[in-house]
C-alpha cells in the first residue's frame, strides 16, 4: 500500500462519485489490468457483486438498532418518561424501575431485527459464495471463482442451468445464432424461455471467443430498476457503434437454459444489478385500523394530560387547603418545602410517569406479534393452496391484514384474473368467411364436464373426428396417447413447473372445422406444385402468419427444455447419457401412466397397448439416435413432441390452431422461423425483423422474406380496432369491392366474437417492396442504436412500415372463467362489496364475461355509458343520475329495486373522471352495485381506484394478475397479485398474492373477517386494559394528596403488564374465531360488519373507555369502601385491587372471546397461575430487596385472610355485570347477524347447510348458473338511443347468434 | 435462500393439514344468550344473597365504641397547648369517660385512630430505610437517601431509626380505667404485645446484632429522629425486650396507613382475669390519656376505638350490604333477562332475516 495524501483520496472519492452517477458509463474490460493496484482500475468506481442486505453490522448494530427504534414516536415517547424519572424533583418510581418496560420491549424488537438480519446475512453468504467463471489472462482461461469476486468489466462464462451472478451483456453463446436461452423464474416468476442475443458484430472469432481480444468500450446507462428496459452501445476500436438492449442483457437471477455456456461482459454488479433493484423488500403500509388507532392513541394521551392536570391541580389545593406543616410533608434535604404552585407543577410530570401506561406500550409490539400469527394462519390454511402450481398465498405486506376485512370496493382485471388467461382457439374467419369450429366447441363443452364423464365422452369422441382430418397418417396415434397422457398427468399431479400451462389438451388440441380444412386441402393441391397461386392463397397465408407472427419459442415437449433446433450445431453440446436416462424416465412414466388408465377404462387397452408399443419403438429409436435425428433436420421431428412456450397465451393457442392445420411451426431462431407446411414441406423463413407488441400500438408484426416467393412479408396481428384503421387505402382505390366487403364482414364477425366473450384478433399480410424495406431498414437499424428516445424511435418505425395492410381475417379465442368465478363474485356482491371490473377488452366482450361472471344479472338495471364528447357525456351523466335518483327514492320500488350496473368504456370513463364530472360520476358509481369498465388503459385503472378511494373515503382491494394491473394494485389500499400465466409483476406489486380468483373469497370473507375481528377487538381491548388499571391507580390520588403514590408495588405493576396480562390478548388476537369458515363462507353478508366503521370504531373505544372508568371505579371503591377506617396499609390494600383488577381484565377478555380452545384455556388459567405463583415468591423473598416499597408477606397474610376473597368476588362480579348483562340483553333481544352466524355454528353440519341454502334461496341468489354463453339482456333503463351509439341493436338476430344459441342447446343435449 | 425444504415432490409447499394449522381445533363456544346464562344469574344472585345474610348477621354481633378526643373535654386544653411547637417538651394529660350499653363479647381491640394525617403521601412513604430497620449495622451507621432530610442531624450523626415515618411516630399513649358499679376504679389490663405480624416482629424488624452489648450501646453514636423525646432503646420503660427496632408500637406505625383515617392497633384486652374474662363488661370508663401528638397542622382528629372483631375484620357494614345489592341488582337483571327470554327469543333462534 502506498500513502496517498489524503487530497487525493478525496479527489478519487469525487471521482467515483461522480462515475457512478453519470448518465452514461463507460466500461472497459478489465483484463489488460489484471494484477494492478486498485487505484489503476479503470471500473474501479463501480461497486463489486458481493451483495449485503444486511441491515446491521455485529459492532455497529446497537447504535443502529437504537437509531431505528427511535425513529417511532411511541419508543421516543417512552425514553423520555424513563429519562424524566430521572429527574429527582419529578421522578416517580426508583429511576432505574422506570426503565423496564422500555428496555424490554426495545430488546424484545432489537432481538427480532437481529435475527432477522441474520437471516439474511446467511443468505447473502451463500449467494456470494457461490461459483462461477471468470476468465483470467494470466491463466489463460475461466477460472472458478465466487460470485462475490465478479467486477464490473469482468468476463464470465455461465454454463447451462446456471445461475447468472451479475447483469451481462451477452457476447457469445454457444450457439452458432449467438442465441442464449434464459428462464427468469427467480426474478419474475416467469417459466417460459425467454431468448437474448449476443451483440452483434462484437465477437467475430467464432467459434471460440477470445476475451483478451476484446477492446472495445461498452458504454451504459445508469442502472435503473427497469427489468425491460436497457440502453447500451459498444463502441469498436474503429469507432463503429453497435447497439444493445434488453435483448442481449443476462440479469443476475436468472438461469441459463438450452444453451452449453454464454460468455458475458460485467456491466453492472451487486447492488447495481436490476434484479438487486427491483428487490425492495416487503412493503411497508399502514393499515385503516393502525391509522385510526393513532387517532385513538392521541386521544388517550389527551386523558392523560387532563388526568395529569387534575392531579397537579388537585395537589395544588390539597397543599393550600393545609393549615400548617405537618409531619408527614417532606422537606427536600435542606428542610426547604416548595411552594404549592411549584410542587404541583413537579406532581404534573410525576404523575405522568406514574400515569405513562395509559398509552399502551406493549400495543405495538403485540400488534406485530399478532400479524405475525395471523398471517401464519394465512398462508397454512389449505384452501388457499394451489396444487396445480404448488403455491400457498402469500402475505407479502406484513401489516395489512385486517385491511381483508373491510374492503368495501373490489376492483379486479379481467383477463388471467376472472379468466383462466389459458387461450383456447374458438373460431376465426377469413377472407370474410366465418368458419364456426363446432366440434372443437363441443370438444371444449365436453371437456367442461366433472371428470368422471368426461374421460368416457373424451374416448368416444377421439376416434370420430379424427381420421377426417388428420393429414398426418402417423400423427393419429401419438397425438391421441400424448393427448391423454398429458392430461393425465394435469390432473393427477401438478408437477408445476416444466409444461404446465400448454400441457393440458384443452389449449393445445384443436379440432380443425370441416369446411376450412376442405378449403386449406383445396388450397394446398390446387393449382399444382410450386404454383404462384397457391402461395398467394389467403387461407393459407392466413396460418402461415398464424404460425410466423409470433415470438413463440419451442422446445422439446418432455425432454429438460430442449430446444428444438434444426441446426447441427447445437445438439453436439448434450450429454447424450443424460438425453438416454430422460427418454428412459419418459417411457417409464408412459407406462405408468398406461397401466393406471387401464384400470379405469376397460374397453381400450388393446389399442392402448399397441399405441404403447409403438411409442416404445420410437423411444428406442430416439435413444440411440437424438442427435443424429436433429441433425438430419426436420422430417423426424414429431410436431407432438414440440412444446410451444409463449409470453402471451394467446399466441401459444394461435400457433396450436394453426398446427393442427398442419401448419407446425417447428423452430424459431431470432433469424429464421421454420415452418412445415400440411404437404409436409417444410419452409425456412428468414426473420428480418420483429416489431414486438406495445400497448399503444397494440399489435404487434414480423417481418419475413418468403423462401419461395423471396417477397418481404410483413405479418402483422393486433386488436381489431387498431388493425381495421391501417387497412386505410385499399378501400377506396385499387382494391376491389369484394375485399371492402371482406372487411365488412370481418368486422360483422368481430363483433360477434366479441359479444360471444372470445377475444378477438386481426390478421393482415403486406407484401414490401425491396426498396422500401432497404429505407426503412436503415432506419429501423438508426433507431436501434440511438441513446436517447430509443423507444419512441423504435415504435415510430414500427408504425411507418404498419400501414396499408391487407385483411387475412379473425380469430376468436376464448379465455375460459377461472373455477367459481361467478359463485366469487357472487359471494363478494352478497358481502357488500361493490365489485368493478376494468379490463382493456372491447365493452361486447367485457359485457358478455360480465354475464357470465354474474357481475351483472339478467334483472339487473343495466346503465350503458359510452359517448364521444364531453357534452353528450354530461348529459349522460346527469340524465342517469336522476334516474338512477328517482329510482332509489320510488317507495315503490323499494323491494323490486334491481341493482344497478354501470358499463362504461375507456373513452366516456376519462370524461367522467375530468375534475368537473368526478363528483357526479362518483355518486353514480356509488349507486350500481357493479361497475364493468372497458378498453382502459393501465393508468385509468389506476386512475378510477383512486378515485373511488379519496372520493367515498372507502377501502379499495385490486385484484390483477398481469403488468398492466401494477398501477391499479399499487393505488389501492389492498392490492391482490393473481400469480398466474403473465408473469410476477403484479404479483411484485401486490401486498397478498393468490393464484386462482376463487381464493379471494376465503381471503377476504373468511380470513380477512377474522383478522379484522381479532385485531380490533385486540385494540379495543388493549386500551381498555390499561385504562382500567392505570385508573386504580388514578383513583387512589384522591386519598393521597395527589402526590403519585402506587399502592400496587412497582415490580407487580410492571409484570402485571409485562407478563399476566400481555398473553392473554396476543392469544385473542390469533385464535379467536367468532364464526366458523363455513358459516363466513355460506353467508357472505357476514362481512359487512367489518365494512366502514367496523367494529373499531369512535363507538366501541368510547364504550370501552367508559367501561374501563367503571370498572375501575368498582374495582377502587369496592375495596375501599371495605376497608375504609379500618389498619390496611397502603400495599395490604393494593394487593386485592391488584388481583381484583387482574380477575376483571382477564374475565373481560373471557367474555370477549368466541371460542375457546385447549389454547385459551392454558394460557388463560396459566395467567392467573402465573400472577399467583411469582406475586407469592415475589413476597416471600423479598424482604428489603426493594427500597422504599416493601411487599413482604404481604400477599401470603392476604391470602389468609377471609376478606381478600369476599372483596376479590364482589368487585369482579359487580365490575363486569353490566357488560355481561348487556351482551346478554343483547343477544337476546337483538342479536346481530354474526351471534346468529355463530347460532348456526352450532347446528350439526347438515341441517346448517341445509338452513344456508333455504336462506340463500330466499335472497334471491339461487344456485349460481353455470357459465352459458348466452345473449346479454339489452339495457332496461330507458335513455333517448342516440345516447348509446353502441346499442345493442347491431348484434341481435343475425344467424351468428342464433348459431350460439343452437349450440348451447346442442351442448345441453349432448351433456 | 430461505430455509431448507423439508419436503420434495410435487406438493412440497401444501401446509399441513392439522386442526391447528386449519384453525380448526375442537373449541367451546358459549352463547351469551338468555337462556343460557339465565340459570347462572339466578344462581349468583341467589348466592350473594345468602352470604350477605350471613355477613350481616355476623357483622350485627360486633361492638364498637369510637371516641374522638382530640377537643374533647379538658383534652381541650391539650390540644391548644401543642398549638405550639415550644411546648413539645411538656407533658400533658386528659381523662375521657364514656360508658358502653352492651357488653362487648370476646377479643376486645384497642386502636388509637388518625384523621387527615397522610401516611400514604409517596415521600413519605418512601422516607424510610427498611435495610436498617432489619437491623443491618451499615444502614444503622449510614442510613439510606431515602432518609432525607431524616438521614443524619447535624455533623452527619445518623438517625435511627431514619425517616419521616419513624419520625412522625404517634406518641400518645393511653390507660383505660373500668368504674365498677360498685364506684372502684379496676384498670383495663391491655396487651401491648402481638399487634404486629409475625413476619414484621421476626424478619423485618430486627433489632442489630448485640454480641452481649446492650441496645444503648448499640444504638450509641446515633440519634433519635428530631421529634422524639426518648431515644428508640428506651420506647417502652416497662418491657426492654421490646425496645430498639422490634418495639411494636414503632412496627405497627411503620406500617404505613392506606388512607388519610385510619387506625392503627394500641393493644388487646387481656381477658386473664375478672371482669374481663368475657370481654369488657357493660360500664362507666375513662381512659387516661397523654397527650403528645399535635394535629392541627392537618386538620386532624384523634381517637380510640374499642371494638370486637369478626372472621372477616372489624365492625363493617359496607361488605353485607354490598352483596345483598349486588344480589338484588343480579336478580333484577335476572328478571329483565327473563322478560326478554320470553318476549323476544324463547327458542333461542330468533333469527328472522
Amino acid at each position: 500500500m502506498t500513502w496517498k495524501s489524503p487530497l487525493a483520496l478525496v479527489r478519487e472519492a469525487l471521482e467515483g462519485q461522480r462515475a457512478r452517477e453519470s448518465e452514461l458509463r463507460k466500461l472497459v474490460s478489465n483484463l489488460p489490468y489484471e494484477g494492478l493496484e486498485k487505484g489503476k482500475q479503470p471500473n474501479r468506481f463501480f461497486p463489486s457483486n458481493a451483495v449485503k442486505t444486511t441491515k446491521y453490522s455485529p459492532l455497529l448494530f446497537l447504535p443502529k438498532n437504537l437509531y431505528e427504534q427511535f425513529h417511532r414516536l411511541a419508543n421516543l415517547y417512552f425514553v423520555g418518561l424513563a429519562i424524566l424519572n430521572f429527574i429527582p424533583v419529578v421522578n416517580a418510581f426508583q429511576p432505574e424501575v422506570g426503565l423496564i418496560p422500555i428496555c424490554v420491549i426495545m430488546c424484545l424488537t432489537a432481538l427480532k431485527d437481529a435475527w432477522e438480519d441474520f437471516r439474511r446475512y446467511q443468505s447473502d453468504k451463500k449467494i456470494n459464495n457461490m461459483p462461477c467463471f471468470i476468465y483470467s489472462r494470466r491463466e489463460k482461461q475461466y477460472v472458478e471463482k465466487r460470485w462475490k469476486d465478479v467486477r464490473v468489466g469482468d468476463f464470465v462464462k455461465v454454463v447451462c442451468n446456471e445461475i447468472v451472478p451479475a447483469d451481462l451483456l451477452l457476447l457469445y453463446s454457444s450457439d452458432p445464432n449467438g442465441v442464449c436461452h434464459i428462464e427468469t423464474a427467480n426474478l419474475d416468476g416467469e417459466t417460459n424461455l425467454k431468448q437474448r442475443t449476443a451483440v452483434s458484430g462484437v465477437c467475430t472469432s467464432n467459434p471460440g471467443f477470445e476475451p483478451e481480444s476484446f477492446n472495445c468500450a461498452v458504454v451504459c446507462e445508469r442502472p435503473n430498476n427497469n427489468l425491460n428496459h436497457f440502453k447500451c452501445l459498444v463502441e469498436k476500436p474503429d469507432k463503429d457503434r453497435v447497439g444493445a438492449s434488453i435483448e442481449s442483457l443476462l440479469l443476475r437471477g436468472c438461469t441459463v437454459r438450452n444453451t452449453n455456456h454464454a460468455v458475458g461482459f460485467v456491466v453492472y454488479a451487486g447492488h447495481e444489478t436490476k434484479s438487486m433493484l427491483n428487490n425492495n423488500g416487503s412493503r411497508s403500509k399502514r393499515s385503516k385500523l393502525e391509522r385510526k388507532l393513532n387517532v385513538d392513541v392521541f386521544f388517550c394521551l389527551i386523558l392523560l394530560f387532563t388526568m395529569c392536570l387534575i392531579g397537579a391541580l388537585g395537589h395544588y389545593l390539597w397543599l393550600e387547603s393545609l393549615p400548617g406543616v405537618p409531619p408527614f410533608l417532606v422537606p427536600d434535604s435542606n428542610g426547604h418545602l416548595d411552594e404549592p404552585s411549584l410542587a404541583s407543577f413537579y406532581m404534573f410530570f410525576t404523575m405522568i410517569i406514574l400515569l405513562q401506561i395509559l398509552i399502551p406500550i406493549s400495543l405495538y409490539v403485540s400488534i406485530e406479534l399478532v400479524k405475525v400469527g395471523q398471517i401464519f394462519f394465512i398462508t397454512n390454511d389449505i384452501d388457499l393452496y394451489d396444487e396445480e402450481t404448488d403455491s400457498r398465498v402469500q402475505c407479502r405486506a406484513l401489516n395489512i391484514t385486517e385491511d381483508l376485512g373491510q374492503i368495501e370496493y373490489v376492483f379486479s382485471d379481467k383477463t388471467g384474473t376472472l379468466t383462466e388467461n389459458k387461450m383456447v382457439f374458438r373460431r376465426c374467419s377469413i377472407m370474410g368467411t366465418e368458419y364456426p369450429h363446432k366440434e372443437n366447441a363441443i370438444r371444449l363443452a365436453v371437456l367442461d364436464e366433472p371428470e368422471t364423464e368426461e374421460e368416457v365422452i373424451f374416448n368416444q369422441h377421439q376416434q370420430l373426428p379424427r381420421t377426417r382430418w388428420s393429414l398426418e397418417a402417423e400423427g393419429i396415434s401419438p397425438s391421441d396417447t400424448h393427448w391423454q397422457g398429458s392430461r393425465r398427468k394435469s390432473k393427477v399431479a401438478a408437477n408445476g413447473q416444466s409444461d404446465a400451462a400448454f400441457s393440458s389438451p384443452l389449449e393445445t388440441e384443436v379440432i380443425p372445422d370441416q369446411k376450412l380444412l376442405q378449403q386449406i386441402t383445396r388450397a394446398e393441391s390446387g393449382g399444382g406444385h410450386r404454383d404462384s397461386s397457391r402461395d398467394k392463397d389467403p387461407h393459407l397465408d392466413f396460418f402461415l402468419a398464424l404460425a410466423i407472427c409470433n415470438t413463440v419459442v419451442v422446445s422439446m415437449a418432455n425432454a429438460h427444455r430442449q430446444r428444438a433446433c434444426t441446426s447441427p450445431h447445437s445438439s453436439q453440446t448434450n450429454n447424450p447419457l443424460e438425453a438416454f436416462s430422460s427418454l428412459l424416465k419418459r417411457a417409464g412414466s408412459f407406462i405408468q401412466r398406461k397401466s393406471k388408465r387401464n384400470h379405469t377404462i376397460l374397453e381400450v387397452p388393446v389399442t392402448d397397448a399397441a399405441k404403447t408399443d409403438s411409442r416404445e419403438d420410437r423411444n428406442g429409436v430416439q435413444t440411440c439416435s437424438l442427435h443424429p435425428l436433429s441433425q438430419s433436420g426436420g422430417p423426424t421431428l414429431e410436431p407432438e413432441d414440440l412444446c410451444y412456450e409463449a409470453e402471451s397465451p394467446d399466441e401459444a393457442a394461435l400457433v396450436y390452431a394453426a398446427r393442427a392445420y398442419g401448419f407446425i411451426l417447428l423452430a424459431r431462431t431470432p433469424d429464421s422461423v421454420t415452418v412445415r407446411l400440411p404437404s409436409g414441406e417444410e419452409l425456412v423463413f428468414e426473420v428480418l425483423d420483429t416489431l414486438t407488441f406495445d400497448s399503444n400500438r397494440k399489435r404487434m408484426s414480423v417481418l419475413v422474406r418468403h423462401p419461395v416467393t423471396k417477397e418481404y412479408v410483413l405479418y402483422t396481428k393486433g386488436a381489431d380496432y387498431s388493425i381495421m384503421e391501417l387497412l386505410g387505402t385499399p378501400y377506396a382505390e385499387h382494391i376491389s369491392g369484394v375485399e371492402k366487403n371482406i372487411a365488412a364482414d370481418t368486422q360483422h364477425h368481430l363483433d360477434c366474437y366479441a359479444k360471444e366473450g372470445l377475444r378477438t384478433l386481426c390478421i393482415t399480410k403486406k407484401v414490401v417492396s425491396e426498396s422500401t424495406y432497404r429505407s426503412w431498414s436503415g432506419e429501423r437499424k438508426r433507431a436501434k442504436a440511438a441513446m436517447e428516445c430509443r423507444e419512441e424511435q423504435i415504435m415510430e418505425t414500427a408504425v411507418q412500415l404498419e400501414t396499408n395492410l391487407t385483411l387475412l381475417g379473425a380469430t376468436g379465442i376464448e379465455d375460459r372463467l377461472q373455477e367459481n368465478v361467478p359463485e366469487s363474485i357472487m359471494a363478494l356482491r352478497e358481502a357488500g362489496m361493490h365489485v368493478w371490473v376494468l379490463t382493456g377488452d372491447k365493452p361486447e366482450t367485457a359485457v358478455n364475461i360480465g354475464y357470465a361472471c354474474r357481475l351483472l344479472e339478467e334483472e339487473d338495471l343495466v346503465i350503458n355509458m359510452s359517448c364521444k364528447n364531453k357534452l353528450t357525456c354530461t348529459s349522460i351523466l346527469d340524465c342517469t343520475l336522476e334516474e338512477v335518483r328517482r329510482y332509489g327514492e320510488d317507495p315503490s320500488n323499494v323491494d323490486t329495486t334491481p341493482n344497478i350496473s354501470l358499463v362504461i368504456d375507456g373513452n366516456t370513463l376519462t370524461m367522467a373522471m375530468s375534475p368537473d364530472l368526478q363528483e357526479r360520476f362518483v355518486d353514480l358509481a356509488k349507486r350500481c352495485r357493479s361497475v364493468l369498465c372497458c378498453r382502459v388503459t393501465p393508468l385509468q385503472k389506476s386512475g378510477v381506484v383512486k378515485l373511488v378511494r379519496e372520493k367515498l373515503k372507502v377501502m379499495t382491494l385490486a385484484v390483477g394478475d398481469g403488468a398492466n394491473d401494477v398501477n391499479m394494485i399499487q393505488a389501492a389500499d389492498v392490492g391482490i397479485g393473481i400469480s398466474g400465466q403473465e408473469g410476477m409483476q403484479a404479483v411484485m406489486a401486490s401486498d397478498f398474492a393468490i393464484s386462482r380468483f376463487k381464493h379471494l373469497t376465503k381471503l377476504l370473507l373468511v380470513h380477512g373477517h377474522w383478522c379484522y375481528t381479532r385485531l380490533a377487538n385486540m385494540v379495543i381491548y388493549f386500551f381498555y386494559k390499561n385504562v382500567a388499571y392505570v385508573n386504580l391507580l388514578f383513583w387512589y390520588q384522591f386519598f393521597c394528596g395527589f402526590t403519585a403514590t402506587a399502592m400496587i408495588d412497582y415490580w407487580l405493576m410492571i409484570f402485571f403488564n409485562l407478563f399476566f396480562t400481555s398473553t392473554p390478548p396476543i392469544l385473542f388476537g390469533i385464535f379467536d374465531k367468532d364464526v366458523s369458515a363455513e358459516v363466513l363462507l355460506g353467508v357472505p353478508e357476514l362481512y359487512r360488519t367489518g365494512q366502514g366503521k367496523g367494529e373499531y370504531n369512535f363507538l366501541t373505544f368510547w364504550i370501552s373507555i367508559l367501561d374501563a372508568f367503571y370498572q375501575s371505579l368498582v374495582c377502587f371503591f369496592i375495596p375501599y369502601l371495605a376497608y375504609r377506617d379500618s389498619d390496611v396499609d397502603i400495599f395490604t390494600f393494593g394487593t386485592p385491587l391488584n388481583t381484583v383488577a387482574l380477575f376483571t381484565i382477564l374475565l373481560h377478555l373471557a367474555i370477549e372471546i368466541k371460542s375457546w380452545t385447549l389454547v385459551h384455556w392454558i394460557i388463560m388459567l396459566g395467567s392467573v397461575a402465573l400472577y399467583f405463583v411469582v406475586t407469592l415468591a415475589y413476597s416471600a423473598v423479598c424482604v428489603t430487596c426493594n427500597p422504599p416499597s416493601n411487599p413482604y408477606w404481604i400477599f401470603q397474610s392476604q391470602m389468609a385472610d377471609p376478606m381478600f376473597y369476599l372483596i376479590c368476588t364482589l368487585s369482579t362480579v359487580v365490575a363486569l355485570l353490566p357488560r355481561y348483562t348487556f351482551y346478554v340483553l343483547k343477544n337476546s333481544v337483538a342479536p346481530s347477524p354474526l351471534l346468529q352466524g355463530r347460532q348456526l355454528d352450532r347446528m350439526d353440519p347438515s341441517t346448517r347447510d341445509q338452513w344456508i341454502k333455504e336462506w340463500r334461496g330466499f335472497r334471491g341468489g339461487g344456485p349460481v348458473k353455470r357459465y352459458e354463453l348466452s345473449d346479454p339482456p339489452t339495457p332496461t333503463l330507458e335513455t333517448p338511443a342516440d345516447f348509446f351509439p353502441d346499442s345493442d341493436a347491431d348484434f341481435m338476430g343475425d344467424d351468428l347468434s342464433l348459431n350460439v344459441i343452437t349450440q348451447n342447446r346442442q351442448r345441453v343435449v349432448a351433456t | 435462500m430461505g430455509r431448507a425444504k423439508e419436503k420434495s415432490g410435487p406438493l412440497a409447499r401444501r401446509p399441513d393439514n392439522s386442526a391447528f394449522k386449519q384453525q380448526r381445533l375442537p373449541a367451546w363456544s358459549p352463547m351469551l344468550t338468555a337462556n343460557t346464562v339465565l340459570p347462572f344469574f339466578y344462581l349468583l344472585s341467589v348466592v350473594c344473597m345468602l352470604l350477605g345474610v350471613w355477613l350481616l348477621l355476623t357483622v350485627q354481633s360486633t361492638q364498637e365504641k369510637k371516641l374522638n378526643y382530640t377537643k374533647h373535654g379538658d383534652c381541650n386544653l391539650c390540644f391548644e397547648m401543642r398549638q405550639n411547637v415550644s411546648n413539645a417538651g411538656q407533658t400533658c394529660s386528659c381523662k375521657v369517660e364514656f360508658s358502653i350499653d352492651r357488653t362487648f363479647k370476646g377479643d376486645v381491640f384497642f386502636y388509637y385512630g388518625l384523621k387527615n394525617f397522610h401516611q400514604n403521601l409517596r415521600r413519605y412513604m418512601d422516607s424510610r430505610d427498611d435495610e436498617q430497620t432489619v437491623g443491618r449495622i451499615k444502614n444503622l451507621k449510614s442510613p439510606s437517601v431515602y432518609c432525607e432530610p431524616f438521614q443524619t442531624v447535624e455533623n452527619e450523626v445518623p438517625i435511627a431509626p431514619c425517616g419521616a415515618v419513624a419520625n412522625s411516630m404517634f406518641n400518645d399513649s393511653f390507660t383505660l380505667t373500668y368504674h365498677t358499679a360498685k364506684g372502684r376504679d379496676v384498670p383495663v389490663p391491655l396487651l401491648r404485645k402481638g399487634l404486629t405480624w409475625y413476619t414484621d416482629k421476626n424478619i423485618k424488624f430486627r433489632n442489630p446484632k448485640t454480641d452481649n452489648l446492650t441496645l444503648a450501646q448499640v444504638f450509641e453514636g446515633t440519634r433519635p429522629p428530631p421529634f422524639w423525646q426518648k431515644p428508640v432503646y428506651e420506647l417502652d420503660p416497662h418491657d426492654p425486650i421490646n425496645n430498639g427496632f422490634i418495639n411494636e408500637d414503632l412496627i405497627v406505625w411503620m406500617r404505613e396507613a392506606a388512607f388519610p383515617n385510619f387506625k392503627k392497633l394500641y393493644g388487646i384486652l387481656n381477658r386473664a382475669d375478672a371482669p374481663f374474662t368475657n370481654g369488657l363488661p357493660k360500664g362507666n370508663y375513662s381512659i387516661d390519656i397523654s397527650y403528645n401528638f399535635p394535629v392541627q397542622y392537618f386538620h386532624g382528629e384523634k381517637e380510640v376505638v374499642l371494638t370486637t372483631l369478626t372472621w372477616f375484620g372489624g365492625q363493617n357494614h359496607f361488605l353485607p350490604i354490598a352483596y345483598l345489592v349486588t344480589s338484588s341488582l343480579i336478580l333484577l337483571m335476572a328478571v329483565v333477562l327473563t322478560v326478554a327470554w320470553w318476549k323476544f327469543g324463547k327458542d333461542g333462534k330468533n333469527m328472522k332475516d
